[in-house]
């Protein structure tokens, strides 16, 4: 298990190193120059290269890389170009608004999909089953700019249930988790509603039938335990479509997380800020998984850590 | 509203030049406004930074203006120049010396006296090469600014403080415009003490001499502005209190604002709902219309074959159908035919411009040796409405044989490739065009269409460069005497009307403001479409449901 940790880990920050120095190299590439953005377009020719003196983009890329890893160890992330302030100070202030939509998100999908999924399989083969499946479809293929638009228009302007974005209460949260889970509701739903088919054909589930249980103590106390497990083990993974998420979703609701603060910064080559929120969400990508994996034997004993 | 600014600039410019003081200054106080309540406005971007020498957005703009002042300002709603912190100045008769009165008991949020010693000291911030200001370039007339900006000076020997109310500036030449650039925001006086305690981070926690005082600032939700009670301008700000949320869709805020939960939604009405609001009585009365200091224009590289051919550039002038790309818009612009926008001191009322004529413009064509047309680029931003309006361009240039393929690119991407002398043959501006930072002729020419901007990584994306206009350009803005504003203005217009011969731009159109507002907000319409404090003069608006 040590063994396995150490392993995993070194693995984790190659991962990391990786994903900043591809993140680096393309930001570099990019035909757009970051100093013209700062300087504005009144500035003079010598304006402009005093600037790029003073970022140190005047030096060769792998300098550049150089200084700014050996920065990251520090924990420093540099300032913002455009915002001249702290990146870690930036991303510090909106990771808690992004970390409660993920949970909120996460909530949202577990009841709705493993629900589903669970009314599917065990309704396997009728109407409602394939309502639902259909359902799962469109809820995996909806752009979520058009879910969130949508559930905007009729929830909080129709129906006025829920404010009209923004952040601060639990009511403001309903909406943009409902829109983020809405897609892991769909496939939860379709690997709730497999699962649940394996476990309701295991030799157990048939004994206990053949004891007179009722239908309901059957699927509640003995099939759903064991449906579930496998498909929990799956949210460490969902870190990270949340991640890709979070930038359409808080745009629309005007949720002041990450998503929002790298939509900004990419707009305006804001490469500080950009590199940040990039490294952070691979973080949380790399981190979910490891912790999905490791959590992985404990519940289902068959799998083995090695 | 249009006729009434272009008419009375002039005027203004010339009584203000001659009398020299700020008695005006009291008189803008609207006698129906109420004082006290609050409102909440909206804007889709954060909010950068709040810091005068740096700050150069659509948000903050007008929230600078608000929390900092400078020694010029002008009449709110107009592009009328009026003495701010100044009292009064004087004007040397070779118009290269500019002496500035200062008011008495002016204070800055932290309860100090501002002097001279704070006007120089701004100004030597802003010039400073390590402040990194994108306004430094404003500035180049003073006196020792090549010093600083090469890093040989740490102020401007330009810049001297007379007596604590007295500053004197000193210009290498006539400056014309030196009274705008003494209105821009990256002027606006600070105070040495708050900037050096809070240093880079001065931007989050400014302290100026502005009507309003920053309360609160939640980064990526909000900003708040208390009224400030010690304000030098007695009678202003008119409102107790105004909440930024930043961070909402422009079709989010119209929606709160259609329920009543917000007053001011400040990007404007989302495209795909301005018909909608336009069509509904109720909501048209609420939207304020207003002309904007900006021209949108497509580019055309002077220096790349075949644009080098003016007889191209001209054809391509003449095969553009305006009014369809303004129907592409909803209608929120109106047709260009000159760089000036209408509202713009300068603007030639009578000059007819290419007119839009098909056969004429294949005729021309002709001549240039492309009976059958040629293939090329043109480069637009990728947000909303550009495709769109690149495509109809598209459609028009291949109704004269010209096949454009259409580089739909980032912003940044654009503007990128047009700073390159082989990057983009052509360019329609749009989402980069052009608004002008001060509201003088000589604006629109400098950087878009002098020699000074053709150089790599410059704005001017035509790479036009004519050394006679150069030097026209530079005759005009001498002519610092008052007496011969009128004069100076004629010659901006002719200078433009040359620009137009040799046809390096075509323009298209000059987009129009709409500015939605709740039924609660006061004021004359002119102060929501306010031509400098863009996009609204916070300082002058009030609400009508209080007292």
């Amino acid at each position: 298990m040590i063994a396995y940790l150490g392993r995993r880990l070194i693995q984790s920050l190659l991962i990391l190193l990786g994903v900043s120095l591809i993140t680096f190299a393309l930001l570099y590439l990019l035909p757009a120059d970051p100093v013209r953005q700062i300087a504005g377009r009144s500035a003079t020719p010598q304006t402009v290269e005093n600037i790029r003196q003073q970022l140190g983009l005047d030096q060769p890329f792998v300098v550049q890389y150089w200084h700014y890893l050996v920065k990251l160890v520090g924990g420093d992330l540099g300032r913002s170009y455009i915002q001249r302030s702290e990146v870690t100070e930036l991303i510090v202030s909106r990771l808690p608004a992004s970390l409660l939509l993920m949970v909120g998100a996460i909530l949202c999908e577990l009841l709705i999909g493993l629900s589903m999924g669970l009314i599917a399989a065990v309704k396997r083969g009728t109407a409602t089953d394939q309502t639902l499946m259909v359902a799962s479809f469109v809820g995996v293929s909806a752009p979520q700019f058009v879910v969130g638009l949508l559930l905007l228009y009729v929830f909080a302007v129709r129906l006025s249930w829920f404010p009209i974005g923004g952040y601060g209460t639990w009511r403001h949260l309903v909406l943009p988790s409902l829109t983020m889970g809405i897609l892991g509701a769909g496939w939860y739903a379709r690997m709730m509603r497999s699962s649940m088919i394996d476990v309701l054909r295991q030799d157990y589930v048939r004994t206990a039938r053949a004891k007179g249980l009722a239908r309901g103590a059957i699927i509640f106390r003995h099939a759903l335990p064991n449906a579930i497990l496998p498909v929990i083990a799956m949210i460490g993974i969902d870190i990270g479509i949340f991640m890709g998420g979070i930038v359409v979703v808080e745009s629309v609701f005007g949720w002041p997380g990450i998503g929002q603060l790298a939509w900004q910064a990419i707009q305006r080559v804001d490469i500080p800020i950009i590199m940040g929120v990039t490294l952070v969400s691979a973080f949380a990508i790399v981190l979910g998984n490891l912790l999905a994996d490791i959590i992985a034997p404990f519940i289902d004993p068959r799998i083995k850590l090695r | 509203m249009k006729k009434f600014l272009a008419s009375t600039v002039a005027a203004s410019a010339l009584a203000l030049m001659l009398g020299m003081t700020s008695a005006r200054a009291e008189e803008t106080i609207d006698p129906n406004a109420r004082q006290g309540g609050e409102i909440i406005a909206t804007y889709k971007d954060d909010v950068t930074t709040l810091d005068p020498a740096i700050g150069y957005d659509w948000q903050n703009w007008s929230m600078i203006k608000s929390l900092f002042d400078g020694l010029m300002d002008y009449e709110p709603g107009t592009t009328n120049l009026k003495p701010d912190l100044a009292e009064s100045y004087e004007i040397s008769p070779d118009g290269k010396t500019f002496t500035f009165k200062l008011r008495h008991g002016v204070k800055f949020h932290n309860g100090r006296e501002m002097t001279a010693d704070d006007v120089k000291y701004s100004l030597d911030r802003v010039t400073n090469p390590k402040t990194q200001s994108p306004g430094a370039g404003f500035f180049g007339s003073i006196k020792g600014y090549d010093d600083v900006a090469a890093g040989k000076a740490e102020g401007l020997s330009g810049v001297t403080v007379v007596d604590p109310y007295t500053v004197k500036f000193e210009l290498t030449r006539p400056d014309a415009t030196f009274l705008h650039v003494m209105a821009i925001n990256f002027s606006h006086v600070v105070p040495k003490e708050e900037v050096e305690k809070y240093g880079a981070d001065f931007g989050k926690h400014p302290v100026g001499t502005g009507a309003f005082k920053l309360a609160e600032w939640t980064l990526g939700q909000r900003i708040v502005f208390e009224r400030n009670p010690d304000y030098w301008h007695k009678g202003l700000p008119h409102l107790d209190k105004i909440t930024f949320e930043v961070g909402q869709e422009p079709i989010v805020a119209l929606l709160r604002l259609q329920k009543g939960e917000i007053d001011l939604p400040l990007d404007g009405i989302p495209p795909a709902k301005f018909q909608e609001v336009m069509a509904d009585p109720e909501q048209k009365a609420r939207v304020v219309e207003g002309g904007q200091l900006h021209t949108g224009y497509v580019t055309m590289n002077t220096t790349m074959a075949p644009f080098d051919n003016v007889k191209v550039r001209q054809a391509v002038n003449m095969a553009l159908n305006k009014a369809r790309i303004i129907q592409i818009i909803n209608g929120r612009a109106v047709p260009a035919n000159q760089p000036l926008p209408p509202s713009m001191p300068g603007y030639d009322k009578a000059y007819k411009g290419y007119p839009y004529d098909v056969a004429k413009a294949k005729a021309l064509l002709a001549e240039a040796g492309h009976p059958d047309g040629f293939e090329t680029q043109l480069f637009a931003m990728n947000t909303d409405p550009n495709p769109r309006i690149a495509q109809a361009i598209q459609q028009d240039l291949a109704a004269i044989g010209i096949k454009a393929s259409i580089q739909s690119l980032a912003q940044a991407n654009v503007i990128a490739a047009g700073g390159d002398k082989a990057g983009a043959p052509m360019i329609w501006s749009g989402g980069m065009g052009w608004i002008a930072d001060f509201p003088d002729p000589s604006n629109f020419y400098g950087p878009i269409l002098g020699c000074a901007g053709a150089v790599p990584g410059g704005w001017n994306w035509s790479w036009y460069c004519n050394k006679e206009l150069d030097a026209k350009a530079a005759e005009a803005d001498s002519i610092v005497d008052p007496a011969k504003a009128g004069e100076r203005s004629k010659m901006w217009s002719d200078i433009y009307a040359k620009i137009m011969v040799d046809a390096p731009w075509a323009p298209v159109f000059n987009e129009q403001r709409f500015t939605m507002k709740s039924a609660r907000m006061g004021g004359a319409d002119n102060l929501y479409v306010d031509p400098v404090h863009v996009p609204i003069n916070y300082d002058n608006v009030y609400v009508k449901d209080v007292q």
